[in-house]
């Protein structure tokens, strides 16, 4: 087994009768920035929760670091980092207090804690504001203060619910910086997130919910590749005569769409990445390129498309 | 390797110590109860209650009672029209301390956001709770044991007599009685907390139950013994069997087990709880004084009962507690 962070084998939770997570079969790698995406309601929370052993599960088996949530929470919750999707705080307190307070639950104290403290505040730049109680934080500050709290124990796998939500667009980057940071330090992170931008710009593999299955899981190449058909799309730019560039890169093996939106501009559509190929085509048909691009399916699309589909088409 | 669980199946053993994190708990929420501006308000109104009555019976004692093996004891339990013994107040104070520290412990941690941070470090949900309920008796015992020392300390002063062992032995028992009747309202007020999402409903509801008992149930308890055991014939033993299921019915009231429980501590020469009771402390029977010992088995039953309904409380609270999904 490669270091699996977590597995889950038909994990399931009903409440009364209703499906809120269904047969989910997970596994995170090591070091793996995972997103769980999906529509209001789809089970991200709930297994979540259950990853945590906050929640018990119907059905099914769960191993978090090797670890049995439900067995030994008391180990899976020292390892693991969790930033609920309304982190509050005791307001009263400053930043520092609250951190002390998770500090000392995690059974550290002393200058030990003091560290963890300071360096948890430092990383997400609420320094100089730690002695101000929480109830002067904005929403944003107090999304920070949530990573310091996740950090003070040290915590192999993170879990984040809309780590993101309501962070203006300049915090919401810094937040990405941190997860990347984090990865580079070796801890395996899963988020929830309803901004598929975001999730794209910082996640290696993506989980798409829907009614409390996991229907899609894979890289956004994957995913792309499985929704849309094709997975890239190259942009170019090109002088010459339309009807031989087109034909030129229709013939290209792996090329299975080409339009031209008009004047200069193709969109080609492939399985593969075929910039070097429709570059040699686009010569070949004796055009003069201006430029070149590769368009990363986005998944925005992929989910739209997704959900498209499967309204038309109810889910097995 | 995978071996599916069945549905909803508790798992026997669970890891580690349940109490693991209790006293970081009990550190917080005291620091928390210490410094809350609700504690300053209790705090105030103990200190005055304590001062007026006692100053009252100083007052009392002073013009009446010269000479009493017991004076000390007589600092609590003396009143003077208008104002009624300190232990009268007791009775219903403590209630409202104890409702004040507890009826927000639980939701208040939800309606905060940060029941699922806390839940989220490694302790479970039962440190959590024992951890709130502690903090809240040890906030209880240090506000009741200062209020105490400075009784104490108004008698050195005034009457110029230092207290018996015994009397002072007796005032102790006064005091952990009076902590354990504290525990009691607290875990009535934890229960509540966990019930009701609303501090506001919870608070409601746990001095709605101490009205219940402190007004209502007296009467309920014998209306219900009349009910129950009609008295027919007009015999003695018809009208004995009613009046002691009438007592034995108010003893489920909290008030009732606390109010008879201090009358053999503070009055020595009370020999029985049984029907001879009067329901003011004046009205004690002359006779020479039981000892501490004496007095402390008549009491036996009612601080067993105050410390058993505690646990049952705590253990209700604790079930629903752990019932309760921590998703907010
Ligand atoms: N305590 C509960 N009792 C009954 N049903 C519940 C409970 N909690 C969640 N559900 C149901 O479980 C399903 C999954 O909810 P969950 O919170 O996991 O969704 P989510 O993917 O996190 O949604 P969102 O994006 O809105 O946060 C929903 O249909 C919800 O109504
Ligand atoms: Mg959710």
């Amino acid at each position: 087994m490669d270091e699996l962070v977590i597995e889950t084998e038909g994990l399931t939770k009903h409440y009364n009768g209703v499906v809120a997570v269904e047969n989910l079969n997970l596994r995170v790698r090591r070091q793996e920035v995972f997103g769980l995406l999906g529509p209001n309601g789809s089970g991200k929370t709930t297994t979540i929760l259950m990853l945590l052993g906050l929640t018990e599960p119907t059905a099914g088996w769960v191993r978090v670091l090797g670890l049995d949530p439900a067995r030994q929470p008391l180990s899976v919750k020292a390892r693991v980092g969790y930033m609920p999707d309304e982190v509050g705080f005791y307001e009263e307190l400053t930043a520092r207090e609250n951190l002390a307070y998770i500090a000392r639950l995690n059974g550290l104290s002393g200058r030990v804690a003091q560290e963890r403290i300071e360096e948890a505040l430092g990383r997400v730049g609420l320094l100089d504001v730690a002695d101000r109680p929480v109830a002067t934080y904005s929403h944003g500050m107090k999304r920070r203060l949530g990573v310091a709290d996740v950090l003070i124990k040290k915590p192999q796998l993170i879990i984040m619910d809309e780590p993101t939500q309501g962070l203006d667009p300049e915090a919401a980057r810094e937040f990405l910086r941190i997860i990347r940071s984090l990865k580079e330090e070796g801890i395996t992170i899963v988020l929830s997130s309803h901004l598929l931008h975001q999730v794209q710009a910082v996640c290696d593999r993506v989980g798409l919910f829907h009614k409390g299955h996991m229907v899609l899981e894979g890289t956004v190449t994957e995913l792309a590749r499985q929704v849309l058909g094709t997975a890239y799309h190259i942009q170019l730019e090109a002088e010459g005569s339309p009807e031989s560039i087109t034909a030129a890169l229709r013939r290209l093996p792996g090329v299975t769409d080409v339009s031209w939106d008009g004047k200069y501009h193709y969109r080609v559509a492939a399985v593969e990445d075929l910039r070097t190929e429709a570059a040699g085509a686009v010569m070949s048909a004796g055009g003069r390129l201006l430029s070149l691009e590769l368009d990363r399916p986005s998944l925005d699309d992929i989910y739209a498309r997704y959900f498209e589909e499967v309204e038309h088409v109810p889910a097995a | 390797m995978s071996q599916p669980r069945e549905e909803g199946r508790r798992l026997p053993a669970r890891e580690g110590s349940p109490w693991t994190g209790l006293w970081a708990v009990v550190a917080k929420e005291m620091a928390d109860h210490l410094t809350s501006a609700r504690m300053r308000i209790l705090e105030i109104l103990i200190v005055l209650t304590a001062a007026g009555t006692v100053y009252m019976a100083i007052q009392e004692i002073r013009t009446t009672i010269a000479q009493d093996p017991f004076l000390f004891l007589r600092l609590f339990t003396t009143s003077k029209d208008p104002v009624p013994a300190f232990v009268g107040f007791l009775g219903f104070l403590i209630p409202l301390i104890a409702i004040a520290l507890g009826f927000d412990s639980i939701n208040g941690e939800f309606n905060r956001r940060t029941i699922s941070r806390v839940l989220a470090q490694p302790i479970y949900r039962d440190a959590l709770l024992m951890g709130k309920f502690l903090a809240g008796l040890f906030t209880m015992t240090l506000v009741l044991t200062a209020i105490w020392l400075l009784i104490i300390g108004l008698g050195l002063i005034t009457l110029g007599v230092p207290p018996s062992p015994e009397e002072l032995a007796r005032a102790l028992c006064l005091l952990l009685l009076s902590i354990f009747y504290g525990g009691i309202w607290l875990a009535v007020a934890m229960v509540f907390s966990v019930v009701f999402r609303q501090p506001a409903t919870a608070a409601l509801a746990a001095i709605a139950i101490w009205l219940f008992f402190l007004v209502f149930w007296d009467i309920l308890s014998s209306l219900l013994a009349s009910a129950l055991l009609p008295i027919r014939y007009g015999t003695m033993e018809e009208i004995l069997a009613q009046t002691k299921l009438a007592m034995n019915l108010a003893r489920i009231s909290p008030n009732t087990l606390f109010s008879e429980a201090i009358i053999p501590i503070l009055q020595p020469n009370v020999r029985s709880l049984g029907l001879v009771l009067t329901w003011q402390l004046q009205g004690a029977i002359l006779g020479t004084p039981l000892p501490l010992g004496e007095s402390l088995v008549l009491i036996w039953p009612h601080l067993t009962g105050l410390i058993a309904g505690t646990i049952l409380l705590f253990a209700l609270s604790y079930i629903l507690f752990q019932r309760r999904e921590i998703r907010v």
